[in-house]
């Protein structure tokens, strides 16, 4: 395999010096390759992205990038009101001298990338005018636009409905294919990264993190260790294919159903089996 | 074939062309400053006014010599305090992300009047009046930066707040220096220095102040792509490959400059720097390539209106600050209401 694009050694990081966010993390992404990083909330999933991207640094450890690095926040509000085009072409700044704008061939680059993406339309809305999906296809073109090898995504469809996750998520897949990109991701969704990781990395308590390939290592065990909830994986047949869909237990459902969960698992195992018949049901809504 | 269809597209929103705009604003200063020339007590028509400036033979003695000599000095002097306080605006909104800054509002100008003060005080010459106004509206900046940095930088009130502090800080700071003052001779030149005023202008002055009004100026508008990304927010810019500390540094040394030079030759100088950028930013949308110098052109005709009407109101002058106020604190809240609207509807 190619020389990685990102190397984390024992990397960890504490705010306060005291608890550790996460710390002995060993981590290598090469170019073409996706990593999908599942954690509960706090646990530094975002603070991981940050120092990868370099906008902090690890307080254990070091963590090594090959190149620059594209990075694509999870919230984002410009104070003014910049149309799509302008934020996008923001992207190329860092080909861009000091003292220069950007020229015709960066607006070229720019125009090209709204193309491809499927949101040239967009280009005169202001940003704030745009839905929550546009904004995040925009912000994805932003980062593209520089032409770094690696991209980094902090929750890239967090807040996206079921539609647009589908599009963002096959959307990061075909560009890391085509440009052969490194891509870390974050996701509260194992969704998600059943559809596109290559690997998964599971943000457990302190130093339990767990990497590997997606499929061995979002085990139900596993993830439901990580959650603190019970978890099913559902395997089912679709356009002819084996798919697999994440379903957590949650104790509300149990509660308002009066039945015992047990019960409830027998009958998601049904549902699951009723799904192989081949009926489009979407796992997704559990998830939320 | 698309790229360039998506580029024309991506120019022609709601608002007009930038270029149409820019051509517009220059066109009408251009017919500004030839009124402006002609109108005072010694009334002189634009066309003669022309002829004088392109250097006409057989034009009348004294005309020429009250436009060359008495008003294009001082309408010069006005067009450049104009240009560069509403640059160092719309630059200062830009970095600090907050449309509510301005120099005035910052501090800088406060900073940089002490520093004249001082100078005045001391019996300084025009070059130590320069350099203490600069020093000081630097020590401003930096005071303003730090409060800002020390309690919240996220929060845009705080930015405001901080220099309405730093304000206040060197504005008892003008007032001692005023109570100390000879009252015969050194507190009337602070007093009118301070007031803000062409008056005095003369190709001296204007020379000085252009000297580092000049390179400042076209310094900072090389610098608009930067101002662009630094008014992302801080880690979206670092995040975008900008070293944004020292750029940011760079932006705020430059406006130092240019209102230092400012404040040295006609005083303080308020509002401008406030309304002007958001007048521009209505006409030409918030990409600081075309607001920077839509700015500057808008800052400079606004001065030399406000000029004329100092000069031609009443028999005596009217300081520029009681205009500049009385003018821009109407078109500011007009401007204020309209902006809030317009973001409240458009999302």
């Amino acid at each position: 395999m190619a020389e990685p694009c990102i190397r984390a050694e024992q990397a960890g990081h504490s705010y306060d010096g005291r608890r550790w966010q996460f710390r002995g993390l060993d981590l290598t992404i090469s170019a073409g390759e996706i990593v999908a990083v599942l954690g509960p909330n706090g646990r530094g999933k975002s603070t991981l992205l940050r120092a990868v991207a370099g906008l902090i640094a690890p307080n254990a450890g070091r963590i090594a990038v090959a190149g620059a690095v594209g990075f694509v926040p999870q919230a984002f509000m410009p104070a003014f009101s910049y149309s799509a085009f302008e934020i996008v072409l923001m992207g190329r700044t860092r080909h861009i001298p000091l003292l220069r704008s950007p020229g015709r061939r960066d607006r070229e680059i720019a125009s090209a990338c709204l193309a491809e993406l499927g949101i040239a339309a967009l280009a005169k809305r202001t940003f704030t005018s745009l839905s929550g999906g546009e904004r995040q296809l925009v912000l994805i073109a932003q980062a593209l636009v520089g032409e770094t090898p690696i991209l980094l995504l902090d929750e890239p469809a967090a807040a996206l409905d079921l539609h647009h996750q589908d599009e963002v998520m096959a959307l990061i897949r075909t560009i890391c294919d085509d440009r052969q990109l490194a891509v870390l991701f974050t996701t509260h969704h194992p969704d998600h990264a059943l559809a596109i990781a290559d690997r998964v990395l599971l943000m457990g308590d302190d130093e339990g993190h767990r990497i590997g390939p997606t499929a061995e290592t979002m085990t139900e065990a596993h993830l439901a260790d990580l959650y603190k909830v019970p978890v099913r994986l559902l395997r089912f047949a679709a356009e002819g294919r084996e798919l697999t869909a994440f379903a957590p237990v949650f104790r509300s459902q149990v509660l308002r159903s009066q039945v015992s969960r047990d019960e409830v698992l027998r009958d998601q195992a049904s549902c699951g089996e009723v799904l192989c018949g081949g009926k489009p049901v979407s796992g997704d809504s559990h998830a939320k | 074939m698309t790229a360039s269809a998506d580029r024309r597209v991506a120019r022609t929103r709601r608002r007009a062309a930038p270029g149409l705009v820019l051509a517009l604003l220059a066109g009408a200063l251009v017919l500004v400053l030839l009124v402006s020339l002609g109108i005072g007590r010694y009334g002189i028509s634009p066309s003669r006014v022309g002829q004088i400036l392109l250097g006409f033979d057989g034009m009348d003695a004294i005309e020429r010599h009250v436009v060359l000599t008495v008003r294009l000095p001082r309408v010069l002097t006005a067009l450049a305090a104009g240009a560069g306080l509403a640059l160092c605006g719309a630059a200062l909104q830009g970095v600090f992300r907050n449309p509510l800054v301005g120099p005035h509002i910052i501090g800088v100008s406060t900073g940089a009047a002490f520093g004249g003060t001082l100078a005045i005080l001391m019996s300084g010459s025009r070059g130590l009046l320069l350099l203490l106004a600069f020093l000081f509206g630097m020590l401003a900046l930096l005071m303003v930066y730090a409060l800002n940095a020390l309690v919240a930088r996220r929060n845009m009130l705080v930015l405001v707040l901080a220099g309405v502090v730093v304000s206040g800080f060197f504005g008892a700071l003008v007032s001692l220096a005023q109570y100390l003052a000879d009252a015969e001779e050194k507190l009337p030149r602070i007093v009118f220095w301070l007031l803000g005023s062409f008056a005095t202008a003369d190709y001296d002055k204007l020379a000085l102040m252009l000297g580092l009004l000049a390179p400042g100026a076209a310094l900072l508008l090389l610098l608009r792509w930067r101002i662009n990304i630094l008014s992302l927010g801080e880690e979206e810019a670092r995040a975008l490959g900008v070293r944004t500390e020292p750029t940011r540094w760079l932006v705020l040394v430059l406006i130092g400059l240019i209102v230092s030079a400012q404040v040295a030759v006609s005083g303080v100088i308020g509002w401008i720097g406030l309304v002007i950028p958001h007048l521009a930013r209505m006409l030409v949308g918030p990409d600081h390539r075309a607001l920077l110098p839509a700015a500057m052109l808008a800052g400079g005709l606004f001065m030399v209106l406000v000029d004329d009407l100092a000069r031609t109101l009443s028999q005596s002058e009217i300081p520029l600050g009681i205009l500049t106020a009385l003018i821009g604190v109407p078109v500011f809240a007009l401007v204020f209401l309209r902006a809030t609207g317009s973001e409240r509807g458009h999302g």
